[in-house]
């Protein structure tokens, strides 16, 4: 069984959604985002979404835009990436790793060689951001074939007639982007989200996860409810950016001030059906 | 080279040029790509849009733009032959030049803004959005909204905002939001990402007008097909002019619009040599340079795959040419599908070539060219000077230089 899977099942059993934080991985460095990374589960971490950095991320916010600069200016590639996973896997066995990102660096690598290289170093799952389904022989298909999950994204604009098509080759679980827009700008209307994810979720037979634009522990905690996951991502990378630049020092409050908004962000999650 | 029966099909049902092109956009635009597919497929077979288009582009863009023998550029390249060869009469192709500089607006990029606006709002949108360079396809974007009376906001970089301040302007003048782009590296390719960013977010109301011939199908096709007007007029002049087709046809390469807009109806003419001009800024053994054929493979951005400027992790690079108008780091997917069949042959000219064709036009002929188009003059003289003088050479002079000439005053240190 999948660590995706596993995951999921764990998290039925215990009637509780899941918390997904996004981090971009070699923002600042390699060596700090490993940190945070391997701090992220004991900060109440279900699943992580691992940012891959492009230097042309078309749907993305300025938060994750600049995080992704930011990686690419400190010398991270995809490669680089892996070996973070790598290095993750060696301690914690369970935690799923995804791996969000635009397609350009994947291609770059060469689609075989890296889902082979991505199923060593322990990844579980991949979001890639401009892969429709129309290109599914690009990635989807191999990354099935190696045994690894692609989730796709569906958007308020996903309607009837095209959903058949998004869920076809999905896996793992289905992402719903809450609104038509990029990321870190406003989340969608509650109960617009609540009747989405559920047609989602009968339509694909897997979890529904719902992201973009959830920034607070109340907003999430609204989510959780009814979602199997929740994702957060440019609150979190936005408090490390902002803690760095207080402090550029003190890495170590850098790391904490992330660890203690997803401790926030988890416990309203935890709270949602109690 | 293959030989194929016709290069005049693509794209294929998936948006392919080869394995060039397709649809790389996240899902919340596919409906709209496959919508805008939908109804630009029934615009293309209905009278009356074409009527329209025609209409327009006669009246208010100013078509058929006329077909000009360069009687002085070809003396010029004649007596430069006999001179190399010591003896005389023998060399220097005829030059012509098909004159997209005298549309409305100064360049090619209307003939496509033209026929995008008319879909727009066929298809009921009520908000139009571009991204600009140089500000030409802004200019001619706000320029089209103006006529129509549609709200046009044109992102464009920070650093060309500053660069281009009469375009700017202009582009306020005729009633569009000029937003400067500071994402990334603030330049074209950044300008694209927050075009695409607005989109996404305004689905329902907004129509993208793309100014080149990439992005996600069906945008390489339509826009090739608006510009194709070129191709088709010079074929006409030319059996006009000459009672017979040119030998070699030129253009320069950005994006390449107003290239693929001359070539696509001459590509089954097989005794038509086809030449592409990209920008070699400092040139193509350094990193400054905008030439993604010559220096550059394939990769996936902005909806298509093609050729690209990209490091060895696929990190896009930045282009660099002096002509804003050329400084993209990937090329529309069908010019890497003719590279790669070999039909079309590219080259490069540097900023410094341009900048002595800008001049050396401006005095032989009495037509300040864009620097796009002298980037082609610079390879054009060098091939009409190795052509027989009873051969013929077609050129596409696409936009003129008004706007250039602060920035070459610059470069040549002139006051």
């Amino acid at each position: 069984m999948s660590r995706i899977k596993a995951r999921f099942d764990k998290l039925k059993a215990e009637n509780r959604a899941a918390f997904i934080p996004f981090i971009m991985a070699g923002d600042p460095d390699g060596a700090l985002s490993l940190e945070l990374l391997k701090k992220l589960p004991g900060a109440g971490a279900d699943l992580i979404e691992l940012g891959v950095a492009f230097t042309d991320p078309m749907a993305d916010g300025p938060s994750i835009a600049a995080a992704g600069q930011r990686a690419l200016k400190s010398g991270q590639t995809l490669r680089k990436t892996l070996e973070i996973v790598r290095s993750f896997r060696a301690e914690d066995d369970e935690t799923p790793i995804i791996l969000m990102g635009y397609y350009n660096p994947f291609y770059s690598y060469g689609p075989e060689k890296f889902v082979a290289d991505a199923k060593e170093a322990g990844v579980d799952g991949l979001i890639i951001v401009d892969l429709p389904p129309e290109e599914d022989a690009e990635l989807c298909l191999p990354a099935r074939a190696a045994g690894l999950d692609f989730i796709r994204l569906a958007t308020p604009t996903t309607d009837d007639e095209r959903l058949p098509a998004v869920v076809r080759n999905t896996s793992g679980f289905v992402y719903y982007v809450s609104v038509a827009g990029i990321t870190g700008k406003a989340a969608g209307q509650t109960e617009t989200v609540k009747g989405a994810l559920a047609r989602l979720r009968t339509a694909s037979g897997l979890p529904a996860a719902v992201g973009f634009g959830i920034k607070t522990g109340e907003k999430a905690r609204e989510f959780a409810a009814f979602a199997d996951a929740v994702v957060v991502g440019s609150a979190l990378v936005d408090e490390f950016a902002k803690a760095l630049e207080a402090n550029p020092g003190e890495s170590n409050n850098a790391v904490n001030a992330v660890l203690r908004l997803a401790q926030e962000i988890s416990g309203a999650i935890r709270a949602a059906r109690v | 080279m293959t030989q194929l029966n016709s290069y005049r099909t693509g794209p294929d049902e998936e948006g392919r040029f080869g394995i060039y092109g397709g649809r790389f956009v996240a899902e919340t635009l596919m409906p709209l790509v496959l919508k805008l597919e939908k109804e630009y497929e029934g615009a293309k077979n209905d009278p009356s849009f074409q009527s329209e288009l025609e209409y327009y582009l006669k009246h208010y863009v100013g078509r058929p733009s006329p077909l000009y023998y360069a009687e002085r550029l070809t003396s010029h390249v004649r007596s430069m032959a006999d001179e190399k060869s010591g003896r005389a009469g023998k060399k220097g192709a005829k030059i012509y030049f098909k004159r997209d500089e005298l549309n409305h607006t100064g360049a090619h990029k209307i003939n496509n803004c033209m026929g995008q606006i008319l879909l727009a709002m066929r298809m009921g949108k009520t908000r139009i959005i571009a991204e600009t360079g140089a500000g030409q396809h802004g200019v001619a974007t706000a320029t089209v909204c103006a006529r129509f009376g549609l709200p046009c906001v044109v992102y464009m970089g920070a650093t060309d905002v500053e660069r281009q301040k009469p375009n700017v302007f202009r582009m306020k003048l005729l009633g569009a939001e000029v937003i400067p782009v500071t994402s990334g590296t603030a330049t074209l390719k950044d300008a694209m990402n927050d075009a695409l960013r607005d989109w996404v977010t305004n689905v329902d109301s907004t129509f993208y007008i793309i100014g080149t011939a990439a992005g996600p199908h069906p945008y390489p096709e339509l826009v090739r097909d608006f510009q194709s007007v070129i191709g088709r007029e010079a074929k006409e002049q030319m059996m006009e002019a000459e009672g017979r087709l040119p030998d070699v046809i030129m253009a320069c390469i950005g994006g390449g619009s107003n290239a693929i807009g001359l070539f696509h109806p001459f590509l089954d003419d097989k005794d038509v040599e086809i030449i592409g001009v990209e920008a070699a800024g400092l040139g193509v053994d350094t990193d400054k340079h905008a030439a993604s054929l010559t220096g550059g493979r394939p990769g996936v951005l902005h909806g298509n795959r093609t050729y690209l400027l990209q490091d060895e992790d696929g990190q896009i690079k930045d282009a660099h040419s002096i002509s804003a108008g050329l400084d993209y780091p990937g090329i529309g997917p069908e010019h890497s599908w003719l590279h790669e069949t070999g039909r079309v042959k590219y080259v490069s000219a540097t900023d410094d070539e341009a900048l002595e064709m800008f001049q050396l036009c401006a005095k032989l002929e009495g037509i300040i060219p864009a620097l796009e188009p002298s980037h082609a003059l610079a390879r054009a003289l060098d091939k009409a000077a190795e052509m027989d003088r009873d051969q013929i050479l077609l050129l596409n002079m696409c936009g003129r230089g008004d706007k250039d000439i602060f920035s070459v005053m610059d470069a040549l240190g002139a006051d």
